[in-house]
């Protein structure tokens, strides 16, 4: 299997964007900033965020905040729930979150939280699970969780979970992986992990591990080196990742490397991508891979970082 | 659409859009991920900048909407204008649907599409509810996964209703493919929420003589045997209390040894089940090692049975052994 090439994984970040007449990124401009969060994210957990223009970062961050106090995907588009943590989680991560009108970006999260507890991602009220964690995790980082009604957010989180122990997008969805992540880290970060039943939801998430060592999403489906993130993350935060074959997983993830021009892909030999790449190195941070600083499973940033902003260590 | 996709006309030159300064994305100065675009998709959007900061809200902004969409069905800020269009306009919603289920072919998991799929739904109220079930089914029939046809059904029969015929769908799908997540999933929904059926106490009996006929059928899939337990919810007692449980174990135990049968047997050890004399024979016939025979304990034998079988999961299998309350340890 090999180790963890990491120093093309960081040439393969810093140069992915440069390339010329690439479809993928014309289509992803709309969601730049998720790309830049993994790519920042990810050379962060390999130690060289240093190598990347700090000041030119930030300066384009704010350029995709609205007056609504919430970011773009890019400069011009209009702002999303889920780019604005992603602009958050970047500035967390730059230690330059006393760029931000703090009250304007969490009155924004706040804004969109509706009655029920749940929240849409902007004003056309699209409602998921996903969004919850995404308005919990920003104002948590933010320090300003006191804005929502937290117990009913906490509320809706539960009203999601299903009777294999999981949760959906919505109540009465199907269990899914990245949605559980989602449910999981919500109630993490708001103290409320006693609504999960550990042993049901840890037994689903191990099942989850598959012949090859990879994990898949939900049952019978292919694993992917995303779910090393989802599904071990969540297992890290009710602590019951000691359940899977980690040795085993570890080796899946580096099946997955690009040895020649860095990257990770969602399986062996398909194409890599920095969303993946950034999975796969998490997950390895996750399984405690020599070398690769450890993230944080709830904020999905690294733990010195965390310690920093939320704790003041 | 305007044009046929080899034969585009660029907008600079096409007479109606010649009042018209296309505006160029802001990178910003020095862009920390520059991207290279696609000529066509650029000035596309060059023009959806144009109509957008201007708030055209028109029939050629619509149109130029369509374009840009099936170009790339995943900006959100294209799929926002083109709603704010579509109000002024008060469009007929119908050819909304026609050109949502053609963007929806190629782009079936594009999050922008079903929100907005769903906004025009609303919009129509019941008028929709065949249809929206007909247009998750074709998904459906492509992808019987697709969580965000799925997600879109449920909201369609909790909000506009539809509900007659969802138990024999989530039957059909079953039967093209027993080990389809999805399909219990929402079998489990149709049965707990649908208010035609009386919900999961009425239907209790009926599902479990399915779900025990579909395990023994395929006794390694996992769904079925998570969805058998889910009738129990809450109620262990009841799942202990219930001889076909137990007797399913058995059955798909003196075939094999199999994880989900020897799981559930352990629970039902864990939450009181007095096991009959040929529920432990054939645990007895599983276990070929010394050290599990001197063992009394049945629990004990299955957790060991269980660490041999996966061991990929033998941690977990470890963890519940040490953890079997005490009075397992005597049966």
């Amino acid at each position: 299997m090999g180790e963890l090439e990491m120093e093309k994984h960081v040439r393969y970040i810093l140069t992915i964007e440069k390339k010329k007449d690439d479809f993928v990124s014309l289509v992803i401009e709309h969601l730049r900033i998720n790309g830049a969060y993994w790519g920042l994210t990810t050379l962060d957990l390999l130690g060289k965020i240093e190598t990347i223009d700090q000041d030119e970062v930030v300066s384009w961050v704010m350029k995709c905040q609205d007056e609504s106090g919430g970011f773009a995907g890019n400069i011009g588009h209009d702002p999303h729930i889920l780019y604005t943590l992603s602009a958050v989680q970047i500035l967390a991560l730059l230690d330059k979150l006393d760029v931000l009108d703090i009250d304007k970006v969490s009155n924004y999260v706040a804004g969109l939280q509706n009655e029920d507890g749940s929240f849409s991602g902007d004003i056309w009220g699209e409602v998921d699970t996903r969004f919850s964690y995404i308005a919990i995790c920003c104002l948590s980082i933010l320090r300003r969780l006191e804005k929502i009604n937290v117990e009913k957010a906490v509320d809706f989180v539960v009203r999601c979970k299903n009777l294999d122990g999981g949760f959906g997008s919505t109540p009465g969805g199907e269990s899914h992986a990245g949605q559980i992540f989602c449910c999981v880290g919500a109630l993490a970060l708001t103290g409320s992990l006693h609504h999960i039943d550990r042993d049901l939801l840890g037994w689903w998430l191990c099942e989850r591990q598959v012949k090859s060592g990879g994990l898949n999403g939900r049952p019978e489906k292919l694993p992917d080196v995303c779910y090393s993130w989802w599904v071990l993350s969540s297992l890290v935060m009710i602590d019951r990742v000691h359940w899977i074959d980690k040795e085993k997983l570890a080796r899946f993830i580096l099946d997955c490397q690009d040895k020649e021009n860095g990257g990770i892909s969602d399986r062996p030999d398909d194409a890599v991508d920095v969303f993946h790449t950034y999975f796969g190195v998490a997950g390895l941070s996750l399984l405690e891979y020599p070398g690769v600083k450890a993230i944080d499973p709830a904020y999905a940033l690294p733990v010195d970082v965390v310690n920093k902003i939320i704790f003041k260590k | 659409m305007d044009s046929d996709e080899d034969e585009r006309i660029p907008f600079s030159q096409r007479p109606e859009w010649s009042d018209i300064k296309p505006v160029p994305q802001d990178d910003g100065p020095n862009p920390v991920v520059p991207i290279a675009y696609h000529e066509d998709f650029r000035e596309t959007m060059d023009y959806f900048r144009a109509v957008y900061l201007a708030d055209e809200r028109t029939p050629r902004s619509l149109r130029l909407t369509s374009e840009a969409i099936a170009m790339n069905a995943g900006n959100y800020t294209v799929w926002h204008f083109r709603r704010l269009i579509l109000e002024t306009l008060n469009t007929d919603l119908h050819e909304e649907f026609d050109f949502i289920e053609n963007i929806a072919k190629s782009n079936s998991k594009n999050y922008q599409i079903w929100h907005h799929r769903r906004w025009v739904a609303e919009k129509m109220g019941t008028e929709a509810t065949n249809m929206e079930l007909k247009f998750t089914r074709k998904i459906l029939s492509l992808d019987a996964k697709n969580y965000h046809a799925w997600s879109h059904r449920q909201w369609v029969l909790q909000a506009l209703g539809g509900w007659e015929d969802e138990l024999d769908y989530c039957l059909q799908l079953l039967e093209e493919d027993i080990y389809n997540n999805s399909a219990w999933n929402q079998r489990y929904f149709v049965i707990t929420r649908s208010p035609l059926l009386g919900g999961l106490p009425a239907m209790r009996e009926s599902e479990v003589r399915y779900t025990i006929e579909v395990i023994l059928l395929n006794p390694d899939n996992e769904s079925p045997w998570r969805y058998l337990r889910g009738l129990y919810k809450g109620d262990a007692e009841a799942l202990v209390g219930d001889p076909q449980v137990s007797c399913l174990c058995m059955k798909v135990l003196s075939v094999r040894g199999n994880t989900f049968a020897l799981n559930l047997l352990l629970d039902l050890l864990c939450h009181g089940l007095q096991p009959n004399g040929e529920l432990k024979s054939v645990v007895e016939g599983l276990t070929n090692s010394e050290s599990d025979s001197i063992d009394p304990s049945l629990a004990i034998k299955v957790c060991s049975l269980l660490e041999t079988l996966d061991p990929m999961r033998s941690n977990y299998w470890a963890w519940r052994k040490v953890t079997l309350p005490s009075h397992t340890k005597a049966i």
